[in-house]
């Protein structure tokens, strides 16, 4: 298949199985782009959603800008971003004009109950799998950095710009400037 | 001239959102005072509704609250004013890490990136199982009562699907939603 089409139609997919805000298409893209296309690793996609946290913008469109751009250049992009909001466009335009009490109908509310506890149960799988990639066998900093975030941004909702940011340094202090100079001090002695 | 404005609006709500989705609100709030192009309850209404379709939750809200200001023609120019400042900032991202991914400094700086990635995505784990197996509100202190807390349905299926997702780790992520859905229906959740 045409490599744009496919871009467009793998991307209307994600868009149209998201139930929920950015965290619950990474399962989705997890299928979809990293096991079935092979399109970026599991690696890149937790790069791509942390810099969708800190760049404006919405981060399923973020993500398939990212890997829209990766896979086939700035057309690839282009019709990355448009297969991801193309679901959105076609059921909210349909609702909005024809089906005003859709959100108050007792099956969209039960279904959307019962579509909330599978996106849980998906949205864990993910994170065990991340886990086992960025975290299992990295070394302490990045276990202590992991846990640091997670009581930070669950118990005390410091925004996730903040964190990104110290994470970064977190990350150049561990894995640039320790290995240099305090290394060499060890060795120097 | 409306689509321009809706574009220049939405443009605004993209390049100032950061961190997606509910992030827009703020800005949607602002823009129902300053435009009246929709009320505070057509707002809420239109978030009811975001949240009871596929898609990303700013993705929704532009396309509804364009079509509602200025029908199909609108709902297309807000969307793609909103994911416009995504589309750009990405590339420009994108191009820079292509351009430096050898470098050692963006290697350390993502050595940060990854943990502190996944502990946010486990950290709206953390909330979403919070939101969907515990009934918060009923809980009056340590008694027999105390396990009036848990919402024993959405566990039972929650654990199901879980089981389910490990035994057929082929079947796509959207058969389970499908499933959730019709569940949710079934158990009145």
């Amino acid at each position: 298949m045409n490599v744009y089409l496919d871009l467009f139609l793998t991307f209307a997919r994600v868009g149209g199985l998201t139930f929920g805000g950015g965290y619950a298409m990474l399962p989705i893209l997890q299928r979809e782009v990293v096991e079935n296309k092979g399109w970026c690793t599991e690696e890149e996609l937790t790069d791509y959603y942390a810099i969708g946290q800190c760049t404006p913008g919405i981060i399923a469109v973020n993500t398939a800008t990212f890997i829209g751009t990766k896979t086939a250049g700035f057309w690839g992009s282009a019709l990355a971003t448009i297969g991801v909001v193309f679901p959105s466009l076609i059921i909210i335009t349909v609702i909005a004009a024809f089906l005003r009490n859709f959100a108050d109908n007792e099956y969209v509310i039960h279904a959307f109950a019962g579509l909330r506890v599978v996106v849980c149960v998906l949205v864990l799988n993910t994170v065990v799998k991340l886990f086992k990639g960025n975290i299992k066998g990295k070394g302490l900093p990045a276990l202590i950095l992991f846990l640091l975030v997670l009581v930070a941004s669950f118990f005390f909702k410091v925004s996730s710009i903040i964190l990104v940011v110290c994470a970064m340094v977190w990350g150049l202090f561990f894995g640039l400037y320790l290995p240099r100079h305090g290394a060499g001090k060890e060795a120097g002695k | 001239m409306i689509y321009l404005q809706l574009f220049f609006e939405f443009f605004k709500t993209g390049l100032f959102a950061i961190g997606g989705g509910l992030a827009t609100l703020p800005f949607l709030q602002e823009m129902s005072a300053r435009t009246g192009w929709f009320t505070l309850t057509e707002l809420q209404d239109m978030i009811a509704v975001s949240e009871s379709t596929p898609g990303p939750i700013g993705v929704n809200m532009a396309t509804y609250c364009g079509f509602t200001t200025a029908g199909i023609p609108g709902a297309v120019i807000a969307t793609l004013g909103l994911v416009m400042p995504s589309f750009i900032v990405i590339l420009i991202v994108a191009g820079f890490l292509k351009r430096f991914k050898d470098s050692p400094v963006v290697a350390a700086a993502f050595s940060g990136l990854r943990p502190a990635s996944t502990a946010l995505i486990a950290a709206v784990l953390l909330s979403l199982f919070a939101s969907n197996f515990l009934n918060l509100t009923a809980w009056q202190g340590f008694s027999l009562q105390s396990f009036a807390v848990l919402k024993w349905q959405a566990l039972l299926l929650g654990a199901v699907v879980f089981v389910g997702t490990k035994l057929w780790k082929k079947v796509h992520p959207g058969f389970f939603l499908l499933f959730g859905a019709a569940a949710g229906i079934l158990l009145k959740l």
